[in-house]
């Protein structure tokens, strides 16, 4: 889901009674070959305990409700929800990949953002086959795209999808009406059908105020823009579709870089990062006016982390300059490591289900890859207190239908990490915009290396 | 080694006669043997079997793995001295050489000094003596990853106490995570706020040490106190400060936790590393990109230069007082 960010409690492992269980009822099925037959494992010898680990900031997965309803419903497998971190490429996935690899410390569902899918189907030795407990039977569920990232090389079901991003533009209300500009959704979407034009509206309202910059960072709308201009040059960004590295050749990202040097030049940053605690201070403090916001990001500035209940409509959503977008996007996959795969499946299922993903988008805002939760009244219709009632449902819905999946190569995150930290260094001074480019360049190769 | 702990046996009642002559029972050799020669080493083991398990074999295996190119989920190929003449090259790991060396001297410097201070002022009569002699510690009882957190919040670019100290003078608000030198200071402040104490405790046992009749002799000679203290306190110090200089240079050259918690846990020491430091480096490589091989070799490199450091802070510190 989200790409680099929820803030979350860690939660303490505890599980005396799956240990219990995995010395006795479970002993035999831990490598997953047994399939439905086998049943009883979690009928006498109490709870199974299924780690769900995630990450990301604000309400990250926005799973908290969903979690309580199962648990409260099934006395016999209890769902433990572990949000790690609110960094994917950094803390997250290098944590993931190692606990994978040593065949210890994984949950028995965990989450995968999209640019962690290149490594994770590259190796199925990783993942419990899905397919062995009957989840091939959910693949009417999901657009194409979404259900062939959770499939290997081989051939084998490993993960199902969570969310899409979509893409929109969050502002501020109530600090557009002050730089007096509209404040109406749909007028606002109007002042800015291009990123010229978007801007141009960022220098006249820092002319009117004083102390609030335009935007967060260079960072949130590098993303952004990267995902448009990858969509308009073969739906590539870092890696072509043989995993040979691109970035000096796809113009995307230039495109990408060049607007972020720009209102970086123009001075309409507040030269914050996003997914820091001085980017969830800056919301707080009304640092800057103006979000790119994928649908997840709706969680990330609502949830306490974040702006949280202070900010209650103040916030709205408008459409993005430059049309739609896809950004972000997650997964949930079982680990070969799990002692309990059946019931690991099980909620997997649910969790990727209709009734559990309409629950999500409800609590924080994430867009459901499940095309039966899209088209459920619940999300159509849907409208998002928090953001003045916008009609996150018809927006994001939309942009959803309309997705054009970008390629990630397997190294994907490794680079996205080197790259966005040049990104964040143009801003804050330590690289001169010069030497910018060659840099970002440089430091992707390193990466891919 | 022998303990001769059966030595008091032949001051035991005679035996009755009857009894046959005292026959050792079949066993008997071996538990001698085990109370005389293998208890002593059965007892001091621990520590070596662990420093084997976690000292001398991670040791071993990082110089073996710092041969091969090692990435984790992938290949493992044998690539010799590869590793070390791309580091030789590589701009990245230099840089943290540097940041590293910059933070040690900006940290370890003032620390010393304040701490030999410090300890010449708790080492005179005063009340509360025990109370404020503890209280210097305090600050390194607090946990590493506190304090940083703390000290992040005081250097903070739009909200941090230190800026908004520094406005009252009318300077601009400094970024402290985004140019070298600030970053710096900051991380050596949290240093030093955490050892200082420590240090001037030590400083502080030395000092007690020192003879009183040296400081009388010179005060009959009209020394000052300040004289005193440098030409009397500071050579005598000569080994408590070869002690705390090695320690000081071991613990800043692979400083860790008040940098990466600076940088909100991120390994990768500031958005162009201005603050990584060579021990973030080597978790960076090995744990985020994954090069088990070039991380290993990055440890040995740190290593080396610890071995250096170590070497010229002690032929430095060996100089104190050598006018004498």
């Amino acid at each position: 889901m989200i790409n680099n960010s929820r803030r979350g409690k860690l939660l303490a492992v505890a599980a005396v009674a799956a240990l219990a269980l995995g010395a006795t009822a479970c002993g035999s099925d831990d490598t997953g070959t047994d399939t439905a037959a086998g049943g009883g494992s979690s009928a006498a010898a109490g709870p199974v305990t299924i780690t769900l680990q995630t990450f990301g900031g604000g309400k990250n997965f926005g799973y908290q409700e969903a979690v309580d309803k199962w648990n409260a419903e099934h006395k016999d497998i209890q769902i433990k929800y572990d949000n790690l971190t609110d960094q994917f490429e950094q803390i997250y996935w290098p944590q993931m990949i190692q606990w994978l690899q040593s065949g210890a410390g994984a949950g028995d569902v965990v989450g995968i953002d999209e640019g962690g899918m290149g490594l994770a189907k590259a190796h199925p030795e990783w993942w419990a086959d899905l397919g062995e407990f009957g989840l091939q039977n959910r693949k009417s569920d999901f657009a194409d795209w979404k259900w062939e990232n959770g499939v290997t090389a081989d051939g084998k079901l490993f993960g199902l999808g969570t969310d899409v991003g979509g893409m929109s533009l969050c502002y501020r209300r109530d600090l557009f009406e002050k730089a007096g500009l509209p404040a109406d959704r749909d007028e606002v979407s109007k002042l800015w059908p291009t990123w010229d034009d978007f801007v141009a509206v960022g220098k006249k309202f820092q002319d009117k105020v004083k102390d609030t910059k335009f935007v967060d960072g260079t960072n949130t709308l590098y993303n952004v823009v990267l995902v448009q201009e990858a969509a308009k040059n073969g739906n590539v960004s870092y890696f072509d579709k043989d995993n040979n590295l691109i970035v000096d050749k796809n113009p995307a990202v230039k495109t990408a870089y060049d607007f972020a040097q720009k209102i970086s030049q123009e001075g309409l940053t507040a030269k914050l990062r996003n997914f820091t605690p001085e980017w969830n201070t800056g919301m707080k403090k009304s640092q800057f006016a103006t979000l790119g916001c994928p649908s997840w990001m709706l969680g990330a500035v609502s949830g306490d982390g974040g702006a949280g209940p202070d900010f209650k409509g103040k916030w709205d959503v408008a459409a993005v300059p430059g049309g739609g977008g896809n950004w972000g996007g997650s997964w949930l996959a079982v680990p070969k490591q799990s002692k309990h795969p059946k019931e690991a499946a099980q909620v997997l299922d649910y969790l990727t289900g209709k009734d559990a993903q309409v629950s999500v988008f409800n609590f924080a805002g994430n867009m459901p890859s499940n095309t039966q939760a899209q088209q459920d009244p619940a999300v159509q219709g849907a409208k998002n207190e928090y953001f003045n009632d916008a009609p996150v449902g018809d927006i994001f819905a939309k942009s959803a239908a309309a997705l054009q999946p970008v390629f990630l190569g397997v190294k994907h995150a490794q680079v996205k990490n080197a790259v966005e930290s040049v990104v964040s260094a143009i801003d804050d001074g330590s690289v001169p915009y010069a030497n910018g480019w060659k840099k970002l360049v440089d430091d992707a190769v390193k990466a891919a290396g | 080694m022998s303990l001769h702990v059966d030595a008091g046996q032949p001051t035991r009642a005679p035996m009755p006669p009857s009894r046959k002559r005292p026959q050792p029972r079949p066993g008997r050799s071996f538990l001698t043997w085990l109370d005389l020669k293998a208890a002593p080493y059965l007892l001091v083991s621990p520590y070596y079997l662990l420093f084997l398990a976690f000292g001398l074999f991670p040791l071993a295996f990082t110089l073996y793995f710092s041969f091969f190119d090692y990435d984790l989920a992938g290949t493992v190929e044998w690539t010799g001295l590869g590793n070390y003449v791309a580091m030789l090259d590589d701009s990245a790991f230099w840089k943290a050489v540097v940041n590293t060396l910059a933070m040690f001297v900006l940290a370890t410097v003032p620390q010393i000094l304040l701490a030999l201070l410090l300890a010449n002022a708790l080492n005179k009569r005063f009340k509360f003596q025990l109370f404020v002699r503890l209280g210097v510690l305090l600050p390194l009882v607090t946990s590493v990853v506190a304090v940083a957190v703390v000290f992040t919040q005081l250097y903070g670019r739009d909200w941090g106490l230190i800026n908004w100290i520094l406005g009252w003078f009318g300077a601009d608000p400094i970024d402290w995570k985004a140019q070298r030198l600030p970053s710096w200071i900051a991380i050596a402040t949290m240093v030093d706020w955490r050892w200082t104490g420590y240090n001037a405790i030590i400083f502080l046992a030395g000092m007690q040490t020192i003879p009183k009749d040296l400081y009388e002799a010179a005060s009959i000679d009209g020394a000052s106190r300040r004289r005193q203290f440098w030409q009397i306190t500071v050579p005598m110090l000569r080994p408590t400060m070869i002690f705390v200089v090695l320690n000081s240079t071991i613990g800043g050259l692979t400083l860790f936790a008040e940098p990466t918690t600076f940088y909100n846990g991120n390994v990768h020491g500031g958005t162009d590393s201005q603050f990584q430091t060579v021990s973030m480096f080597i978790f960076e490589q090995g744990f985020r990109e994954f090069d088990y091989g070039y991380a290993s070799a990055a440890a040995w490199m740190l290593f080396l230069l610890i071995l250096i450091g170590s070497a010229i802070n002690f032929l430095l510190i060996r100089r104190i007082g050598g006018n004498k």
